[in-house]
């Protein structure tokens, strides 16, 4: 049984798409982002050795990590500028690994029977 | 039954929703994929601070030539998206030239790995040594092939331009290589501060 055909609106969605190509920033843009990313790598390392931060080392590390990424994504990868739906299947695929595995991590932490990480 | 008509007309690259079938698949897999890398971090996480008799994190890990590494895949993200901007322009020399500076960068970072793995085996911690030795070298090294498969991809696309198989109408075969490439990087930009910055106590 041969499939269905697909006319109309879908196939005048293909101009609409390639026209998404001309939103996509140019090499001056992606070099900013680059530049913003080193900074941010270097200032990774340099907290990394600093006596006094130890106490807030973590929360810093994470919020620089959490910046890279969504740069990345969303310049890098045009998430910004593609259709919505990209984000969706990325952001719900990365949100799912957040959820399964912080319950997963839990189960070794909370509870009188939590095997914990000794060893 | 299936005509020729039929399959001519259901072979373009647009799906009901509107958007290229292609790219639906790869955001699919890259959303998939963050499931495979979360258990790997999760996994060194639980492990990290079982050593037993093996080296801990803290004594082992070279945070300055690590840091190097880390510049030089997150300037590879650069290259690669410079060599896309490239081919959407019809610029077939730009491309070739960011594609094998794309490569070169991916190949120096796999070199450091190797350099790192060896040296964390002559002072004593290997795949068998302790949990904390298994889950590094699973995690960082399926991380590593997954940026010797990209270095290929990358080859080959190269290869295709050569041989003039990669005109500016295929630029979309650029951009499917340069997501995954991204997303090597983007799991690196994680690993890089969960395995080595931040502290295990």
């Amino acid at each position: 049984m041969a499939q269905t055909p697909v006319h109309g609106d879908d196939m005048a969605t293909a101009p609409q798409a390639a026209e998404e190509l001309h939103h996509h920033p140019g090499p001056r843009q992606y070099v900013w982002v680059a530049i913003v990313l080193a900074i941010i790598t270097a200032a990774e390392v340099v907290i990394y050795y600093i006596p006094g931060l130890e106490s807030v080392l973590v929360p810093f590390l994470l919020a620089f990590s959490a910046v890279k990424f969504v740069l990345v994504v969303m310049w890098f990868m045009h998430l910004k500028f593609d259709s919505h739906l990209f984000r969706r299947l990325f952001v719900t695929g990365f949100i799912l690994a957040m959820i399964v595995f912080s319950i997963v991590l839990a189960t070794f932490f909370l509870g009188p029977e939590a095997p914990g990480l000794t060893g | 039954m299936a005509t020729k008509e039929a399959f001519a007309d259901v072979g373009h690259d647009y799906t009901s929703t509107g958007l290229n079938h292609t790219k639906v698949a790869m955001w699919s897999f890259l959303g998939s994929d963050c499931l495979f890398f979360g258990a790997m971090i999760s996994t060194y996480l639980l492990y990290r601070t079982r050593t037993l008799s093996g080296p801990t994190p803290h004594e082992i890990y070279d945070i300055p030539f690590t840091s190097v590494s880390s510049f030089v895949l997150l300037m590879s993200s650069l290259t690669m998206v410079l060599a896309l901007a490239a081919i959407q322009r019809g610029d077939h020399r730009g491309l070739r030239i960011w594609l094998f500076a794309t490569a070169f960068l991916g190949t120096t970072f796999i070199g450091g790995q190797i350099y790192e793995f060896t040296t964390f085996v002559e002072e004593g911690l290997k795949l068998s040594t302790s949990p904390f030795g298994s889950a590094f070298f699973m995690l960082t090294g399926l991380h590593g092939a997954h940026v010797t498969v990209g270095i290929l991809m990358l080859l080959s696309l190269a290869g295709l331009s050569f041989s003039g198989k990669l005109n500016q109408e295929d630029s979309l075969k650029v951009e499917m290589i340069g997501l995954y490439w991204h997303f090597v990087d983007i799991v690196w930009i994680i690993i890089f501060t969960v395995v080595y910055l931040i502290p295990t106590e």
